[in-house]
């Protein structure tokens, strides 16, 4: 239940005086609140990403392999100007779109039948059903995902799917996109079931009397109040996928994605030619958060 | 305007500390050997330091804890470049490097020279693994040798007869199409060079090492071939003994030490090696500049060498030891002869990884692609 | 909403279909538990029960245990307290720069776990600072706040703020107000919060690998490490049932503090 406690005339807060105590200081608290986290995440975090960024620009020491502070942008046009890093940044968002996209399928049916459909005893044991795997861990699923889409051979066993029907995507971008979105598809429920909970039943039934159908409905009335709830699970499950490395190397055979190619930069040890390339999925994320942000997706999360 | 200043001073302040911090300060050489420090980390290959949690009768860590007290700690470094990288994080005591990191390790400062005096089993190595241009500097020995070996071919018996070449592994039209399993570093490069020295001798390679670009661009051109016939790049030796025990791998590059273990579980597979010439390691184990301890480090050194335990782990990971005294001491009496531990004929055939440099490794007066253009060819690659 | 009997069929029947894919993978883990081979490949070879008697004697496995818990509950403190400031803070007030704030909320958990984790272990490294236990919790505090800070702020949004006047009114001091009106009304969500953010920080292995030192194992670096040693794997798969049946109360408990009507 969502509904608003209390619907009384709503009274502005700050600056009013208070009877025998003096007038509130907001200003003071509100430093007070914000001071510590703020200084977290600005120094520690955002200060981290930036000096990140700068180092992309530092240039790797010929003789001993170490990282200068001597300037260049031979990082940046060899992660940006390569067509072979471009085809897999492209890649990249491709699979976690197809992710994306897989786990919103799956997930607004099932959300709709449980906060909807399902009688109020099993919905919570619904909905408890479905994110206990949450719990379970990402490598356990992953790489029960792998004994799920082995391939089968002349020369040996494949796995489960192999074994019970003969076929399998086997190991490749397709198994990676599957097992993305088995790993992410909690993720997208909640915020959908949160928000098919918080509608409104009498914007339904308006519908219905104005003469819709329940596509129509669904079409023109749901869907509109559902998109901040969508776009909110979509930026977890598309910013997870984009920069996932470990599911692609248990799951991905050959296939390669940034989080890759990133952790081999840093693994040559290259560590500003991996700083240019996290450029990528910070610019991308940046952009899928502010088209989101316009869709209401921050109102949700 | 003030938030364009704000932002300005932010960003000036950002690349300011950016530019300090993490100074190199390089430890000197251990003069007297002390107490054990009671713990001591390590990086090394998979393989190198059993403690009986891979196989019970596979330890030769227990009874070096239970002597010297120093509690070992062992993160396995799936290649070269990932072990340059955890050396220079300075978390580490001491790191088995194989010929293409020793060098970047000593240029980095990551490791200091050893004093052999404090290792009384040095004195038993082979002469043909000491002060050699891998490591050492000007005379001083910057670690102990560990054992050499070369890089085999694993093939699946029931696929074929053993391959006598390594044509099988790069031509297109290869029977093992699409099983067939890489080694997955920039340092495979080299193995791609040795196949063109075989296949296309105008190209004038003589040492896979020492490419000029013209060189180095056929290889490449050789491995973007062979992309379409492999079907797993390696980095974990368990995927590829995984590979091979399930049969979606049927030859591949490999070490002795995974062909154990999976013919263990019963992998139909055996290895052998292409007459072309292979790729090969001679490793040391070297100590860390920032060693934290750097005592237990030293008995650990002493202890890898001596004649036992360095026979024990010869034979497990199936490679020559470096102790003469080793070869009296393996479970096969045929150990030492099988893995040519004292035929420096058969090594001067071995082309042991390297790290290429800009001055050419053969002596040539052209320029050559150093190491760096060789990752950034390899993550082009697989990209 | 009325729908024909078909389509709540097909609805029904999607539901439970995507319930046992979701659960396919995870009943092959439990069986794979009993395996006689010391692998996890799928099928297995034989039936034993050696990993669930020898399970408890694995002494990495415990330490991992010991390691992840430990870590998750400092985070989890650390993000309900800050996540909690932030959201009265961002709440509660307008300021200057509030949407900037709002972003940088999201950003930790909106940026990929790789992007966090190379920027910390450069700066950790840059300055020189030791990578042990405090740099992994500073990673795992900085996306558990967040988490922290979503919840609550959600619940924020669904009090009157006419309850604090009325309070303020009867003149009680902001300190009683928050004590007696303001925090019953959001401890659970706080408490949903920080069982997402404990649950988050004890399954994180991306900013956990880049962030801690030589030594820190946590429960999933030590699933990752031991695909290099065959003979401790198979315990994986006991670990992971253990983990859903433990799991299965911790999250019910969520999932109703999550979505209790304050009040």
């Amino acid at each position: 239940m969502g509904e608003r406690l209390e619907q009384a005339p709503r009274v502005t807060d700050s600056g009013r005086n208070i009877a025998g105590r003096g007038k509130p200081r907001p200003a003071f608290a509100l430093w007070g609140l914000l001071s510590a986290p703020l200084a977290w995440l600005l120094v520690v975090y955002v200060g981290s990403l930036a000096l990140l960024v700068v180092s992309a620009f530092f240039s790797l020491d010929d003789f001993t392999g170490k990282p200068t502070t001597e300037l260049t942008t031979s990082n940046i046009s060899e992660a940006f100007t390569q067509g072979e890093y471009i085809s897999l940044v492209v890649r990249s968002v491709a699979v976690a779109v197809a992710a994306t996209l897989l786990c919103f399928a799956l997930a607004m049916p099932t959300a709709f039948y449980i906060a909807r459909l399902a009688s109020r005893r099993t919905r919570r044991a619904l909905v408890v059903a479905l994110i206990l795997p949450l719990w379970t861990g990402y490598l356990v699923k992953a790489f029960a995902l792998r004994a799920v889409l082995a391939p089968g051979s002349d020369y040996g066993n494949g796995g489960f799917m192999s074994g019970l029907v003969g076929w399998s995507p086997g190991f490749g971008y397709v198994a990676v996109t599957l097992t993305l979105a088995y790993l992410w598809f909690p993720y997208m429920l909640l915020p959908i079931y949160a928000g098919l909970e918080r509608l409104p039943n009498s914007l339904l039934d308006a519908s219905a009397d104005l003469g819709a159908g329940s596509i129509r409905t669904f079409r023109l009335v749901m869907l509109p109040l559902l998109l901040p709830s969508i776009a909110a699970g979509s930026i977890f499950t598309f910013s997870l996928s984009l920069g996932d490395y470990i599911t692609v190397k248990i799951v991905g055979g050959t296939a390669q994605l940034i989080g890759n190619i990133i952790e081999r930069a840093l693994l040559a040890p290259n560590q500003p030619l991996a700083a240019a390339f996290t450029l990528w999925p910070m610019m991308i994320m940046v952009a899928y958060l502010a088209v989101m942000g316009r869709a209401g997706a921050f109102k949700n999360l | 305007m003030k938030k364009v200043s704000a932002l300005a001073a932010a960003l000036l302040g950002v690349v300011t500390l950016a530019a300090c911090g993490g100074g190199d300060d390089g430890g000197a050489m251990l003069d007297e050997l002390g107490e054990g420090e009671g713990a001591v980390n390590l990086v090394a290959w998979a393989g190198y330091v059993e403690d009986g949690s891979t196989d019970p009768n596979v330890d030769w860590v227990s009874d070096f804890e239970a002597e010297t007290g120093c509690q070992v700690n062992v993160k396995i470094g799936n290649s070269s470049d990932e072990m340059v990288e955890l050396m220079q994080s300075g978390e580490y005591d001491a790191v088995s490097a194989s010929g293409d990191a020793t060098l970047r390790l000593i240029a980095g400062g990551d490791v200091v020279p050893v004093n052999t005096d404090l290792i009384p089993n040095y004195a038993d190595v082979f002469e043909g693994l000491k002060n050699k241009p891998w490591n050492s500097v000007d005379g001083k020995a910057y670690g102990v040798p560990h054992g050499r070996g070369a890089n085999l071919l694993v093939y699946n018996t029931e696929a074929g007869a053993a391959p006598s070449s390594i044509v099988d592994m790069f031509s297109p039209d290869s029977p093992y199409a699409g099983k067939i399993s890489v080694y997955d570093s920039p340092i495979y490069i080299a193995d791609a060079a040795i196949y063109l020295m075989a296949t296309q001798p105008e190209l004038g390679i003589t040492n896979p090492y020492a490419l000029d670009q013209a060189q180095f661009d056929a290889a490449i051109a050789a491995l973007e071939t062979q992309k379409s016939i492999v079907g797993q790049y390696w980095a974990l030796y368990t995927d590829q003994q995984a590979a091979l025990e399930n049969g979606s791998v049927t030859l591949g590059t490999t070490w002795q030490v995974i062909v154990n273990l999976a013919k263990a579980n019963g992998a139909k597979i055996d290895a052998t090696l292409h007459n072309e010439g292979a790729t090969g390691w001679s490793d040391t184990w070297m100590v860390s500049s920032k060693a934290k301890h750097p005592n237990c480090a030293y008995m650990w050194l002493d202890h890898i060498i001596s004649p036992q335990a360095n026979a024990s782990v010869a034979e497990w990971f199936g490679e020559a030891p470096s102790n003469a005294k080793s070869c009296a001491l393996t479970a096969d009496p045929n150990h030492c002869t099988t893995f040519h531990a004292d035929d420096e004929d058969y090594f001067s055939k071995v082309y042991y990884w390297t790290t290429p440099t800009k001055d050419c490794l053969d002596g040539r007066d052209v320029e050559c692609v150093p190491y760096s253009e060789w990752v950034n060819a390899w993550n082009k690659l697989r990209a | 909403m009325q729908l024909s009997p078909l389509a709540r069929l097909v609805l029904r029947l999607v539901t439970y279909a995507v319930l046992g894919v979701v659960y396919l993978p995870l009943a092959l883990i439990f069986v794979l538990s009993f395996n006689s081979a010391k692998s996890i490949a799928w099928p297995p070879v034989g039936f034993s029960t050696r990993w669930w008697e020898g399970f408890l004697e694995v002494e990495s496995a415990r330490d991992a245990l010991l390691s992840s818990a430990r870590l998750a509950f400092v985070a989890m403190f650390i993000a309900i307290v800050l996540g909690s400031m932030l959201a009265f803070a961002l709440q509660r007030y307008e300021f200057y720069g509030k949407n900037v704030i709002s972003f940088l909320a999201v950003l930790p958990i909106a940026l990929p776990g790789i992007v966090t984790g190379v920027a910390l272990r450069n700066t950790f490294v840059r300055f020189g600072w030791d990578l042990g236990f405090l740099s992994v919790v500073a990673g795992h505090a900085t996306f558990c706040i967040v988490v922290a800070h979503n919840n609550v702020i959600a619940r924020l949004r669904r009090i009157a703020p006419n309850l604090r006047e009325a309070s303020a009114d009867l003149g009680a001091t902001p300190f009683q107000t928050f004590r007696l009106v303001t925090w019953p009304l959001i401890r659970s969500a706080v408490l949903a919060g920080g069982i997402l953010a404990f649950a988050l920080s004890f399954d994180e292995v991306v900013v956990t690998t880049f962030t801690a030192g030589a030594g820190i194992q946590t429960l999933p670096q030590w699933i990752l490490n031991n695909f290099s040693r065959p003979n401790v794997l198979p315990y994986v798969t006991v670990m992971a049932t253990l983990v859903m049946l433990v799991s299965l109360p911790i999250a019910w408990l969520a999932q109703r503090l999550g979505d209790s009507n304050p009040g």
